[in-house]
């Protein structure tokens, strides 16, 4: 088969499912298949960009996206008991308010492909492809030099929100109970539990009596 | 390849970073009886920061990381002031958190995260630069609102203001990449501000770029908080801890200004008379918006609030006429509002107590008769607020409404003129309520005992009566920078 046909119908397949994928993500009833549906407009996104040849971003969003948000994401969506009947309500009220919106949206985004549709060879020429090196490395080699300050900047934005999320939930509470964890390592057996040596069988004269019950 | 060049250029980020750094460890290990120093600590931090960006100012504009990062006079003027109102934020702070047991490590590292964000995003001359440093302002922001945790409104604030910073973020990020994506049709597509400024100059897709220029315009008005991209700051000026709330009002008002600058003048400058008249439009509504709105306000920090997205309509007049006459007015407003909104909020500081906010404009009943000093640097800072001469908000307005006037745009100027005399009717309120308003019954609204604030607060209050009444060097120190 022809190498470009077969790349051809491979964009179209990916694009498809992502689309469809996609659709469904805002009309499945069931939240958790929506999820699902939105780990399979991620995963196809993915596929559609290892054939545009960029295959780091395309491993990065299986591995982040699709192996630890969406993971995460369906945890949350099955501990929420999320009432079905109330999702639905004033669908037919936000009706045309939405329609409208999504009007709009089209023909914008009509609009968009029309003017791009126009110019066939949108971008330049792929700069890892004239370095002669992989995608990966042309990343590599860019982030380190040309984008290090915006890389270093980026670190300094996780460290922030490692620094933000430990000071919203890391506090002491006074209305619930809490353990130290360090208070339990570093106790004492001894403070616990008191073992008794002792015989294995008591002598008979020291077995204790029962009381004498006293007749009126 | 980055030299040491470029370090050098960049010393007071990575001074601030690096102590940022050094802050954070040296929480995690002092004892509780030594925390509160962090806070004299973080005041040194900051200004040893503003020493380093005076002392290293270059005579002309260079760039470091090639391009990525420009340091030249409007970014040094703009983060002086940051580095300044900041330290001033956290003078008043002090009190006020230690009665909210808010005095942590986390707040002074996170506000000096923010600072940092802000410097980068003033002195950006990348799209991507201009992106992560709103973010590092923004998730810091985000963060502090929310960190009295204990109380409820300041969480729904939270909420609110990181959906529409987020949506805002993303609106400004599409706008961005179809910039990008412009610049590369008819050209090598470019991230870089400086090779953006002539894009429209042989772009073969001009709608694109006009769409992306659009899109960067929602991320900007909502960052300056223009209306219609107004909704979050009353909620978050009301929820947020007042010392935060003073810092969104102060430091992140310098750098919105910046953040303008950067994309509309060094990016889109071709494009000026297309994004003219859409500031224009912005500035009318948020004007509009702003005074109406807060003369039914009870509540004085949501009043300020309002009262912030009308002074954001008479910046973006500066803005709006698009030369370095307007962009030097627009940064002595963006400054005389970063002063005058630091010694409002710094009043309610220093009269709040633990278990009363003192947020009612009903609360300062008759603040004249129970302390006359905190009712007059109220009052300086209402009238200056509301452009009253001789006070520095009164040339910072004249000055905006000229450069108005001067890019033909005389309608613009007479629709400010009418709102600010509309807005004097809500400043001159509260200071009715403080004057002639008895206190009431059994009121004891006094002033902190804490020295640094009281002597900080009234030389704030004051400069803003000093600096009205000789505004001449900082306006010229503005209009060099612009090359005037």
């Amino acid at each position: 088969m022809n190498p470009q046909l077969f790349q051809l119908i491979c964009f179209y397949t990916f694009g498809f499912v992502t689309v469809a994928a996609a659709l469904s993500v805002i009309t499945l009833r069931n939240t958790v298949h929506a999820v699902l549906a939105l780990v399979l407009t991620f995963f196809s996104t993915a596929c559609l960009w290892m054939l545009a040849e960029a295959e780091f971003l395309a491993l990065a969003l299986i591995v982040v996206y699709v192996g630890a948000v969406m993971v995460l994401f369906l945890f949350v969506v099955m501990m929420l008991d999320i009432d079905q009947e109330r999702m639905r309500e004033g669908f037919v009220k936000f009706l045309p308010v939405g329609l409208i919106v999504a009007l709009v949206m089209l023909m914008e985004m009509l609009g968009l492909i029309g003017v791009r549709a126009m110019h066939a060879q949108v971008m330049g020429a792929d700069p890892a492809t004239a370095a002669g090196v992989s995608n990966t490395a042309w990343l590599g080699h860019a982030l380190y030099t040309q984008y290090l300050l915006p890389f270093e900047i980026a670190a300094l934005i996780l460290t922030v929100g490692v620094v933000a999320a430990v000071a919203l939930t890391l506090r002491q509470r006074t209305d619930a109970r809490h353990e130290s964890a360090s208070q339990q390592v570093s106790v004492n057996p001894r403070d616990r539990i008191r073992i008794v040596k002792m015989a294995a069988e008591r002598p008979a004269a020291e077995l204790p009596v029962p009381p004498q019950e006293s007749k009126p | 390849m980055p030299t040491f060049n470029d370090i050098l250029i960049m010393a007071p980020e990575f001074y601030l970073v690096a102590a940022a750094c050094v802050l954070l460890l040296a929480d995690a290990f002092m004892t509780p009886e030594q925390r509160p120093q962090l806070h004299w600590i973080s005041i040194v931090v900051l200004l040893v920061a503003g020493c380093l960006v005076i002392a290293g100012q270059p005579a002309q504009a260079v760039t470091a990381f090639g391009g990525m990062f420009v340091r030249d006079n409007v970014a040094e003027i703009l983060k002086v002031f940051a580095l300044g109102t900041t330290a001033l934020v956290m003078v008043y702070a002090r009190p006020y958190l230690i009665d909210l047991k808010l005095l942590i490590g986390e707040f002074y590292t996170l506000m000096i995260f923010a600072v940092i964000g802000i410097m980068l995003l003033v002195s950006a001359g990348n799209l991507v630069t201009v992106y992560l440093g709103l973010e590092l302002l923004s998730l810091s922001s985000y963060a502090l609102v929310a960190l009295n945790r204990d109380a409820k409104l300041p969480s729904e604030a939270a909420i609110k203001y990181f959906v529409l910073g987020a949506l805002a973020s993303g609106m400004l990020l599409y706008g961005m990449s179809m910039v990008y994506g412009a610049s590369g049709m008819g050209g090598t597509p470019s991230l870089d501000l400086a090779s953006l400024h002539h894009v429209m100059a042989y772009t073969t897709a001009p709608k694109l770029l006009l769409f992306g220029l659009v899109f960067m315009l929602v991320g900007i008005g909502f960052k300056l908080g223009a209306a219609p991209f107004h909704m979050w700051i009353p909620d978050v000026y009301q929820g947020a801890p007042t010392p935060v709330t003073t810092f969104i009002a102060s430091g992140s008002k310098l750098a919105a200004f910046g953040m303008a600058y950067r994309l509309l003048d060094a990016g889109m400058g071709d494009l000026s008379h297309q994004w003219q008249l859409m500031l224009a439009v912005l500035a009318v509504a948020s004007l509009a918006i702003g005074n109406l709105v807060a003369i039914v306000q009870t509540n004085l920090k949501r009043m300020l609030a309002y009262s912030t997205i009308s002074h954001m309509g008479y910046l973006l007049l500066g803005l709006a006429a698009a030369g370095p006459e307007g962009y030097a007015a627009a940064m002595f407003y963006a400054i005389s509002y970063a002063l005058m909104s630091v010694a409002a909020f710094g009043v309610i500081l220093a009269l709040a107590r633990k278990g009363f906010e003192c947020e009612e404009i009903s609360d300062l009943k008759g603040l004249n008769q129970t302390s006359p000093w905190m009712a007059f640097l109220m009052l300086l800072a209402m009238f200056s607020l509301a452009g009253v001469p001789p006070l520095f908000g009164f040339w910072a307005k004249v000055l905006v409404l000229e450069a108005a006037i001067h890019a033909d745009m005389l309608w613009l100027a007479v629709v400010g003129v009418v709102f600010a005399i509309i807005g004097l009717y809500y400043y001159l309120h509260v200071i009715k309520v403080m004057y002639f308003d008895k206190p009431a019954e059994g009121s004891v609204l006094q002033a902190k005992p804490d020295v640094t604030l009281r002597v900080m607060l009234s030389l704030n209050a004051l400069s803003l009566l000093a600096l009205g009444l000789y505004w001449g060097p900082l306006l010229g120190w503005c209009r060099r920078a612009f090359g005037l």
